[in-house]
C-alpha cells in the first residue's frame, strides 16, 4: 500500500477500535488504511459511481449520497470521528458541512490545501490565479469553490467556538512548523465542539 | 445452463405467524453450480411476488423457459455459478411447485384453495432455513433478493443472524407504505369481487377469476414502471385512430391488458391474495415499537442495500431507512443508489453499475478471497 503522510497523521489522531465516517471517501483508501492501522469500524460517504464500486472491491463500507444535502442517514453522535479529507474547499455549504460533521461525530478531522502557501501568494502578486501541485487546477476547471488559508481556518474555528485539538501543517509530506501559513501546502485539523 | 427443478418434502409441522401450521409441505427448488467441500459458497436467492425457484438457465425440455434472474445468475455472471452454489426456492403459498392453494390438503384430500393459511415473510424464511438444513448448509455465504425477495434477505439477517455472512437487499423497503398497501388492496378487491372467484373455491366451480387477476396485474404493472419510462415506451400512442369505444385504443391500454391476461392464465388467485398480504404484513420494526434499528440489531451479516432512482414503489428513501437503521447499529452496510430510468423493474434489468456493484460485492462473499469475510 502507498502510505500517504496525511493518512499517517490522521491515523495517529484516531484511537484504536473506534468508529469513523469518511466524507467523500473516494475509493476508500483512507478507511482501508485506518482499518489496518487502528482496527476501526469505518464507513465512507461517496456520490460517485466509480468510487462506490472501488469501495465495494476494497471491502470498505460505503453509502452513496451527496454530502451537500446533509447526512440524513446518520444519527446524532453516531461516530467517534468524522473525516473530511481534502474536500472542504470543494463544498458549497462549508459551514453547514462542518456543523453536520460535529452533529454526527464527537470529533471532526479536516484537511485542506493551504491557499496561503507562498507560491500561491506569489502567483497572485504576479496577477494570476495560483496553480501548484497542491492546487493543480486552472481557475475555470477547478472543483474548489471555498479556498482558505491556515489563518482563515483558525479564525473560522475561533468564531464558531470550535476546539482545535490538533493542528498540523505539511509541506512535501513533512510537517511544516516554521511559518506554516506561508510555507505549508496542506493543513490538517482535529476539532471538537467548544 | 440447464436447470433441473427439484422438490423437498417436509413432514415436521411448520408453525406460521398466523398461529396456523403447515403439517406437511413441499418446497420446489433449483440449484446451480457446485457446493464446495466446506459448504461455504452457498447463495440463496429469494423471489418476489410472481417469480419462482427457476432463477437461471433453461430446462432441457423447455429451452425457451429462461430463469427470471438469468442476467444476474449464471456462469461468469455477477452471481457467478462457477464460484458459487446458488439456490432458488419457491415460496410456500405459491403456485409453481411448492405447497400452495392449488396443492392437495392432506387432511381433506382436496385442494387447499381458500383454506390455505396466510403466510408471512418470516414463515418463508423459516421454511427456507429448513431447506438449508436439508441441503447440509449451516451458513450461507449470502442471501439475496429484490423487492419482496429483498425483504426476505433482510429477514434472514435478523432471524438467523449466525446463518448468513452477507445479505443483498435490493429495491426493497422496511415495510409497505399506506400507498403500497392501497395498491395491493385495490388488486385484491379486483379478485375478491370477481364473480368467478367463489370465495376462493373457484376450482371446485371449474372456473378461474381471470378478470380479477387481470385487473390486479394491470394495477401492479403500473407501479413497477416509472412515469418517464411509461411515457417513453408508450406515450399517448394509439393503436389505430380514435374509435370512441372502450376497446384498447392507447398502446398503454393494450400493453396492460396483454400483461394482465397473460398473468391470469398462469397465476393462482389465492396465491396472489396471500402474497400481497405477506407484503402488507412485513414490518420488522412493529414488534420493537417502530424502531427498525432495534429489529435489525441481532443481524451479523454484511449488508449491501441497493435502490434505483426512479423506483417509486420502493423508493430510495425507503432503502435509506434500512441503511440508517443498520448504520445506527454499526452493522457493516454498503448502499448503492443506481441511476436507472426503469422504476421498480430496474432490479430485474441489466444495468452496468448495478451489476458491477453486485459482482464486486459477491467477490467479497467468497471466504478465500475476501479479507473481510
Amino acid at each position: 500500500m502507498i502510505t500517504r503522510k496525511d493518512f499517517e497523521v490522521i491515523s495517529q489522531w484516531v484511537k484504536p477500535g473506534t468508529s469513523v465516517l469518511d466524507l467523500g471517501c473516494g475509493d476508500g483508501a483512507l478507511l482501508d488504511y485506518l482499518r489496518t492501522s487502528q482496527n476501526i469500524i469505518g464507513y465512507g460517504i461517496e456520490n460517485d459511481d466509480a468510487g462506490i464500486l472501488a469501495c465495494v472491491y476494497n471491502g470498505v463500507n460505503v453509502i452513496q449520497a451527496n454530502l451537500e444535502s446533509g447526512l440524513k442517514e446518520v444519527g446524532d453522535g453516531a461516530f467517534d470521528y468524522v473525516i473530511l479529507s481534502q474536500t472542504l474547499q470543494a463544498m458549497k455549504r462549508t459551514e453547514a458541512v462542518i456543523d453536520e460533521m460535529l452533529r454526527v461525530g464527537t470529533e471532526a478531522i479536516v484537511s485542506f490545501p493551504n491557499f496561503g502557501y507562498w507560491q500561491h501568494r506569489w502567483q497572485l502578486l504576479l496577477g494570476r490565479m495560483p496553480v501548484s501541485d497542491a492546487l493543480p487546477f486552472e481557475w475555470h476547471n477547478t472543483p474548489n469553490v471555498h479556498m482558505c488559508t491556515v489563518a482563515d481556518f483558525d479564525a473560522f474555528c475561533a468564531r464558531k467556538n470550535l476546539r482545535v485539538l490538533n493542528r498540523l501543517v505539511m509541506k512535501d509530506e513533512r510537517e511544516q512548523t516554521l511559518l506554516p501559513n506561508l510555507m505549508g501546502t496542506l493543513a490538517l485539523y482535529r476539532l471538537a465542539k467548544g | 445452463m440447464i436447470a433441473v427443478a427439484q422438490s423437498a418434502h417436509f413432514t415436521d409441522p411448520l408453525p406460521l405467524a398466523s398461529g396456523a401450521a403447515l403439517r406437511d409441505y413441499h418446497l420446489a427448488y433449483e440449484t446451480y453450480g457446485t457446493l464446495n467441500a466446506e459448504k461455504a459458497n452457498a447463495i440463496l436467492i429469494c423471489h418476489a411476488l410472481n417469480a419462482s425457484h427457476h432463477v437461471a438457465g433453461v430446462y432441457a425440455d423447455a429451452p425457451e423457459d429462461l430463469g427470471w434472474w438469468d442476467n444476474m445468475v449464471g456462469p461468469g455472471k455477477p452471481v457467478d455459478t462457477n464460484k458459487f452454489f446458488v439456490i432458488g426456492v419457491n415460496n410456500l403459498g405459491s403456485c409453481f411447485g411448492s405447497t400452495g392453494p392449488l396443492s392437495i390438503n392432506p387432511e381433506s384430500q382436496r385442494a387447499y384453495a381458500a383454506a390455505f393459511p396466510f403466510v408471512t415473510v418470516e414463515d418463508w424464511v423459516d421454511s427456507q432455513a429448513r431447506l438449508m438444513d436439508r441441503l447440509g448448509i449451516v451458513r450461507l455465504a449470502a442471501v439475496m433478493g429484490g423487492s419482496l425477495g429483498g425483504m426476505q434477505a433482510m429477514c434472514w439477517g435478523y432471524r438467523y443472524p449466525e446463518r448468513l455472512a452477507h445479505a443483498l437487499v435490493i429495491a426493497a423497503a422496511p415495510n409497505l407504505s399506506a400507498q403500497n398497501i392501497a395498491f395491493n388492496e385495490v388488486a385484491r378487491q379486483a379478485i375478491l369481487t370477481d364473480p368467478d372467484f367463489h370465495g376462493g373455491q373457484f376450482v371446485e366451480h371449474a372456473t378461474l377469476p381471470k378478470r380479477g387477476l387481470t385487473v390486479a396485474r394491470m394495477i401492479g404493472h403500473i407501479t413497477y414502471i416509472s412515469d418517464d419510462q411509461m411515457e417513453a415506451k408508450f406515450g399517448r400512442d394509439l393503436r389505430a385512430g380514435l374509435k370512441y369505444s372502450f376497446d384498447s385504443e392507447f398502446q398503454i391500454e393494450s400493453y396492460l391488458r396483454y400483461q394482465g391476461e397473460k398473468f391470469s392464465g398462469y397465476y393462482d388467485a389465492n396465491t396472489y391474495l396471500r402474497v400481497t398480504k405477506a407484503l402488507d404484513y412485513f414490518d420488522p420494526a412493529r414488534e420493537h415499537g417502530g424502531n427498525l434499528a432495534k429489529a435489525l440489531s441481532p443481524a451479523m451479516a454484511r449488508f449491501l442495500v441497493v435502490s434505483f432512482t426512479t423506483d417509486w414503489r420502493f423508493s430510495p428513501a425507503r432503502s435509506k431507512e434500512i441503511v440508517k437503521a443498520l448504520l445506527s447499529e454499526k452493522k457493516h452496510v454498503t448502499y448503492a443508489e443506481i441511476d436507472a430510468p426503469h422504476g421498480h423493474d430496474a432490479f430485474l434489468l441489466d444495468d452496468a453499475q448495478y451489476h458491477a456493484v453486485v459482482r464486486a460485492f459477491m467477490g467479497r462473499c467468497l471466504p478465500s478471497l475476501g479479507k473481510d469475510a
